[in-house]
């Protein structure tokens, strides 16, 4: 059974859909880009996967035993984030939270998690920093180590290299190139497809223009190539 | 300096300034702790906002002459608190508008209605007792004291229970969510106590001054502080010494409690923003 599946969906605001008759599904250690421009629902189809939005029709189906606290989550930055005055550590540990229900502590196995995770994308030394003070590489990388704290399976990334530049955006995907590889499932926001399709495995695409395409990369680059050549013609 | 220690000395004697004493810093503990997670989700003005909301019920519970205005003070605050700390993609106004107007609104029916319907000979009195707590600080009784100690037992409790659950919410509402924590319901929470916290505090430093206890001790603490924790501990640190310092310079000096308290907050948050200038320059 696919690890995610997305049937007949239709998704938005009360008043207002924005996308309809949508299916597709992820299987296990996939690696699924959505693109799209900006307005076309990408950040709304990822809010409804996590639950944080409801469907507006259709149903979106977990294989057993996916809970919620296995699933990591990078958004996008808000405004209150910029001068929050927390430790990298505070804010990586609380990734961790998924799993203690109404425990008020921390135990020392998910401190060693957040310390094992700052580890895998070297922000250790900057653990005792205040989040306020790092540049927006090393912010990203802190959130996406907190976001690797809560996922055990799935992982869903909002345009994880917004606002950043080339190098540091070069680094992230670097990381969540290397994570897919270590096993873990992947759903990714971009409005780069050219970038993304280096990296990922399938390619759901909300373009309006187009309309919807999903399917793995090499089909999505042959489409491309098709209407491209009836362009030229 | 040994006669302001024997002065001190020489009133503590008085039952009702050690009742003043007590309730001031608790009351002042209370809303530091809030007051950091406010500030930080900007709410701020929080604080200003509920208390008018407090101000108009008081108006109203005094026009319907209840014997005890809580009973209907307290409700309508908690359900004004629930309705402006409400997050999600349904909100339609804005969190700043709605509590502008919720602020403006309460204040002038407030007003209106102690106008119509007021038995009491000394108006102007009565709004600027409510609005500046005048000396109801100094007219507590045990009772007072004994409501005031079980609220920040409530208070401490909550905030030592639940402090990661707090730090998360307040930090990235969406990824504790997505992850599996009760967001939800920890901001429900926040939002009835410090409902709580706001119309109980009203006794104490009066209505428009509560917002100034909200937001200069995490002020202060974030100026110089750079973790959750620290700023934190700071925060509490600061607003319970400030407030027993505002009280003991009140009585002394024969200065109105609340703005007293408020000033000597004032001073601090000047004094923490140098060190925290310093300290930037330093590093």
């Amino acid at each position: 059974m696919a690890l995610l599946t997305c049937d007949n969906l239709a998704i938005g605001y009360e008043a207002k859909t924005i996308i309809s008759n949508l299916s597709f599904t992820v299987e296990r250690g996939d690696f699924l880009c959505i693109a799209g421009e900006n307005g076309s629902g990408k950040s709304t189809l990822m809010k409804t996967i996590l639950g944080l939005m409801t469907p507006l029709s259709g149903q979106i189906i977990f294989a057993d035993g996916l809970k919620n606290h296995e699933i990591g989550y990078l958004p996008q930055q808000t405004a209150v984030q910029k001068d929050f005055p927390a430790s990298v550590y505070e804010v990586v540990l609380s990734g961790c939270l998924g799993y203690s229900g109404l425990r008020p502590f921390y135990r020392n196995e998910e401190k060693n998690l957040a310390k094992d995770n700052m580890e895998r994308l070297g922000i250790s030394a900057l653990r005792r920093c205040s989040y306020r003070e790092l540049s927006g590489g090393q912010q990203q990388r802190v959130l996406l180590a907190r976001a690797l704290c809560a996922a055990r399976t799935l992982l869903l990334l909002d345009e994880p290299a917004a606002g950043l530049d080339t190098a540091a955006a070069a680094v992230m995907y670097e990381h969540i190139k290397q994570l897919n590889s270590d096993g873990l499932t992947i759903i990714m926001i971009s409005h780069d497809v050219e970038k993304a399709a280096e990296y990922a495995s399938h390619i759901l695409s909300l373009g309006t223009g187009k309309g919807l395409f999903f399917g793995t990369v090499a089909a999505y680059l042959q489409a491309e190539r098709t209407i491209e050549g009836i362009r030229h013609e | 300096m040994s006669e302001v220690f024997s002065q001190i000395s020489f009133y503590l004697e008085f039952p009702f300034v050690r009742y003043a004493l007590i309730v001031g810093v608790l009351i002042a503990l209370c809303s530091s702790l809030l007051g950091v997670t406010l500030v930080l989700r900007r709410y701020s003005f929080i604080g200003t906002g509920l208390s008018n909301v407090a101000f108009g019920s008081t108006a109203i519970a005094a026009a319907l002459t209840l014997t005890n205005n809580i009973i209907l003070v307290l409700p309508v605050t908690v359900a004004c608190a629930l309705f402006l700390l409400r997050t999600g993609a349904s909100v339609k106004v804005k969190g700043d508008a709605a509590l502008a107007m919720i602020a403006a609104g309460s204040m002038a029916i407030g007003y209106l209605v102690m106008n119509v319907y007021s038995t009491s000979a000394n108006l102007a009195g009565d709004v600027c007792t409510i609005l500046f707590g005048a000396t109801s600080i100094l007219t507590l009784t045990m009772t007072n004291v004994r409501v005031s100690i079980a609220l920040s037992v409530i208070v401490v409790a909550i905030f030592l229970f639940f402090y990661h659950k707090i730090f998360a919410v307040t930090f990235d509402e969406d990824f504790a969510a997505a992850t599996g924590v009760r967001a939800k319901s920890y901001n429900m929470l926040l939002a009835v106590v410090t409902a709580v916290v706001i119309v109980l505090a009203m006794d104490l430093v009066g209505a428009l001054l509560i917002s100034a206890l909200v937001i200069f001790p995490p002020m202060a603490a974030m100026s110089v502080f750079r973790s959750f924790r620290a700023v934190m501990i700071c925060a509490v640190t600061v607003s319970v010494i400030c407030a027993a310092l505002g009280i003991l310079v009140s009585i002394v000096a024969g200065t109105p409690v609340g703005s007293t308290i408020v000033a000597v907050n004032i001073g601090s948050f000047i004094l923490f923003s140098l060190t925290g200038l310093v300290v930037r320059r330093l590093r």
